[in-house]
């Protein structure tokens, strides 16, 4: 097994800083914070720009399909970018999740790969029907079932990135087993609940005998897990974009802070916590590369790479935003203050697409490290 | 990249396969006596490749050197043993590179790198650990311009007992601030004013030395760098030591991880659920810290050092406590015993030799020795997040005036 490129190419630092000049301008974590509470959280325009005219829709699409032809290093900096600025946005759940399952399905039927071109454009945006705790290797869900005409009946829980969707891929139980469906988001019924991550709002979906078109495909169980794998691993790279303004916010600010006639900064042992949360943050960097690196090669390593990531990754995110939160004192417990933003991205993150206990289990099998038989 | 020191051209791989075969040809391992062949392939250019050109180098890109090792192996040739001589080869060596004279760097490269002269280091001081500037070993120098007179005492000296030659600083001026008053030497382990005794350890073993200087003379041949820039000179030597411990690339799940892992497969009866779940912890952390340690590398490779570097030592002190001290509870009623209590005196350092219980001891001096774990914290906020330091009133005062 060679080692991973663990680095950053000059093409994914140059498309990283187009689009944090992008966020900067046009998502600062003011404006996400009077959004977040309104009918609509994503920026339809911010993300009509992210997706057509950066390309970041099709990043994962191959260019035949009118996408970028780029891999999940790419993705990954993007969402680092996006996990930074904890920015509503629907690229986890369409250009990752759903373009993923999409690109598992037979490309040779017109299907898939339409509703590709589509997405890859930015045309119409998708959300994979699946509850956003879903973990990779858990099985295909039978919560939806389908019918001989392809009508859905069923609920799907938690769904990330419905609101902001056109479109939905519904893994779904028909005649023929295990399927994946495409359903117009209208013809569902979608109940939203308020979340615990304002900035990544869920729903409830619900299908009631609605029309479906078939995704054909060799192994619609097999497309979902790639889906799911390649999301667990793309979501280190946002817990350390999270993480990474966290701490960068909180250095900055016990630069500035004075008390006790001190910087508050100068104290050692604050000095300490944010020495050994920096060191967090480079190792999660280090992890959540491995693992875009190795789902971007197709390495057979990668159901491991993906693990590790995600079970130390999710943990350095929350335990910078809860730091950040103590670290700015009074301040950093307002409502006006975004530091609650990274804090409820970073705990609705941990849960997101596998705990870290259960990305631990998943590796016990991959390592032979088995669990106590009672 | 820039273009390596003393040479037109750069060399290549090609080319270090040529003179490779070239060495071999001349000096066929099997024939050849080590200490003679090591001389040959010094001589050629193959010691350490990124060196200059006399120097035991060709000024070639370090990246290569692997490919110089990997086919001297492959030929079964003999090898320096660099466990044994690490303080040479990873402190002393680029310190006499950067610092020391052309006269110096000829002296002492060539032995110090076939391993015929052992180095030790002779730094820390019972009063002087973390602020090792404050140290007191005193270096008088002859009135008119003779040599230097040193007296004082060094401890935690790994190698004293075998060393030939020691890189030393000591005090050469108490009335200026005492990080202007260090000057760094080279000092002769065999002047008769050298008293080396074993420092026993918790371990129970002596890896390292306490060291007594009485009137050993120096001669000013032997300063590396100027009078009073010791203290410069010194972080030279200590930031290899720590990239040195620290910057290890091991393959996955080697290092202190591999023995529980290997007790956890072997010995189902440990296993209890709790184990089970610290166990993947420790594994994910110890496999989050090679992909650390190797994004390190591949950075360095390319000529760009970030500063993660600074950070990795201190994880690798902060894993190899736990998982060691796991793997001692892992084992239960095995935990219990420990192998050898007997005072020997170790030909090299050895992390995660002998047992699960002299590992879990051993493992306490990861945080100390090379800079202890706090004072690295205060090195990465300072240095690399920017943070104010602490209020001093240590370092604008004249040395003597110190409290003690």
């Amino acid at each position: 097994m060679s080692a991973p490129n663990l680095l950053y190419s000059d093409v994914e630092d140059d498309l990283r800083a187009a689009v944090r000049d992008l966020l900067a301008d046009r998502c600062p974590p003011d404006a996400v914070l009077a959004r977040v509470e309104g009918e609509q959280p994503y920026d339809p325009r911010l993300w009509r720009t992210l997706a057509a005219e950066l390309g970041l829709a099709g990043l994962l699409v191959p260019e035949k399909l009118g996408g970028q032809g780029a891999s999940a290093r790419e993705a990954a900096v993007v969402l680092e970018e996006l996990g930074g600025a904890v920015a509503p946005s629907p690229f986890l759940g369409s250009a990752v999740l759903a373009t993923t399952a999409l690109l598992g399905c037979d490309l040779a039927d017109g299907g898939a790969a339409d509703l590709l071109r589509r997405l890859a454009t930015g045309e119409q945006a998708a959300a994979l029907a699946v509850p956003l705790s879903a973990t990779p290797g858990s099985g295909f869900p039978a919560g939806v079932r389908a019918d001989g005409e392809g009508r859905l009946t069923g609920r799907v829980t938690s769904v990330a990135d419905v609101v902001g969707a056109d479109v939905l891929v519904v893994p779904a139980v028909g005649p023929q087993g295990a399927g994946l469906y495409e359903v117009a988001v209208t013809g569902a019924t979608v109940e939203r609940f308020s979340s615990l991550d304002l900035t990544r709002p869920l729903a409830d979906v619900s299908f009631d005998g609605c029309a479906a078109r078939p995704l054909p495909g060799d192994d619609a169980a097999a497309a979902l897990d790639a889906a799911l794998l390649a999301g667990a691993g793309l979501l280190a790279s946002e817990q350390v974009g999270v993480a990474q303004w966290c701490l960068d916010e909180t250095v900055r600010y016990l630069g500035q802070r004075h008390q006790f006639g001190r910087v508050v900064g100068s104290f050692q042992s604050l000095k300490h916590r944010l020495a050994d949360l920096w060191l967090e943050v480079v190792s999660a960097r280090a992890a959540a590369r491995a693992a875009a690196d190795a789902l971007a090669t197709g390495s057979p390593d990668a159901p491991v790479a993906v693990a590790v990531a995600q079970s130390y990754a999710a943990v350095v995110a929350v335990h910078a935003a809860e730091e950040a939160v103590q670290l700015h004192g009074g301040i950093g417990m307002t409502w006006e203050h975004p530091a609650h933003l990274y804090l409820k991205r970073a705990k609705a993150d941990e849960i997101a697409l596998g705990t870290p206990g259960r990305h631990r289990a998943a590796l016990a099998e991959l390592v032979n490290l088995p669990a106590p038989v009672n | 990249m820039a273009k390596p020191r003393g040479t037109e051209r750069t060399v290549d791989a090609a080319e270090l396969h040529t003179r490779v075969s070239e060495l071999l040809a001349a000096h066929p391992p099997g024939d050849s006596p080590p200490d003679g062949f090591l001389r040959a392939r010094f001589d050629a250019g193959l010691a350490w490749v990124h060196f200059p050109e006399g120097l035991g180098g060709l000024g070639a890109p370090r990246s290569l050197q692997p490919v110089v090792d990997a086919e001297l192996a492959a030929a079964a040739a003999p090898d320096n043993d660099p466990r044994r001589i690490g303080i040479g080869l990873g402190m002393a060596a680029p310190t006499i590179l950067r610092y020391g004279t052309e006269e110096q760097k000829h002296r002492f490269l060539r032995p110090l790198w076939t391993g015929e002269e052992v180095w030790c280091q002779l730094f820390s001081e019972p009063g002087a650990g973390s602020d090792l500037a404050g140290l007191r070993t005193r270096a008088v120098r002859e009135p008119g311009g003779g040599d230097w007179i040193v007296d004082g005492q060094k401890v935690w000296t790994s190698s004293a007992h075998t060393a030939r030659w020691a890189i030393l600083i000591a005090r050469t001026d108490p009335d200026v601030p005492k990080h202007q008053g260090i000057t760094y030497f080279v000092c002769d382990m065999t002047d008769p004013g050298v008293e080396v005794r074993p420092l026993r350890q918790i371990t129970g073993e002596a890896e390292f030395n306490e060291v007594f200087l009485t009137g050993v003379r120096i001669p000013d041949a032997h300063r590396l760098g100027e009078i009073g820039d010791g203290w410069r000179v010194a972080q030279a030597t200590l930031m290899n030591e720590r990239v040195a411990i620290g910057g290890m690339v091991l393959p996955r799940e080697a290092g202190m991880v591999a023995g529980p892992a290997a007790a956890w497969r072997e010995r189902p009866e440990l296993r209890t659920p709790e184990l089970h779940d610290r166990l993947l912890t420790a594994w994910v952390d110890a496999e989050v810290a090679r992909l650390t340690a190797e994004r390190v590398r591949q950075q360095l490779a390319v000529g760009s050092p970030g500063p993660e570097g600074a950070g990795l030592k201190l994880t690798f002190a902060r894993l190899n406590q736990r998982i060691s001290g796991l793997e001692v509870e892992l084992l239960g009623e095995e935990g219990l015993r420990y192998g050898n209590w007997t005072m020997v005196r170790p030909r090299s350092v050895d992390f995660y030799g002998r047992d699960a219980g002299y590992r879990y001891l051993r493992a306490k001096g990861n945080s100390i020795e090379g800079g202890t774990s706090e004072i690295l914290r205060n090195i990465i906020a300072e240095r690399v997040l920017g943070l104010p330091a602490e209020p001093r009133t240590d370092k604008d005062a004249a040395w003597k005036d110190l409290p003690r």
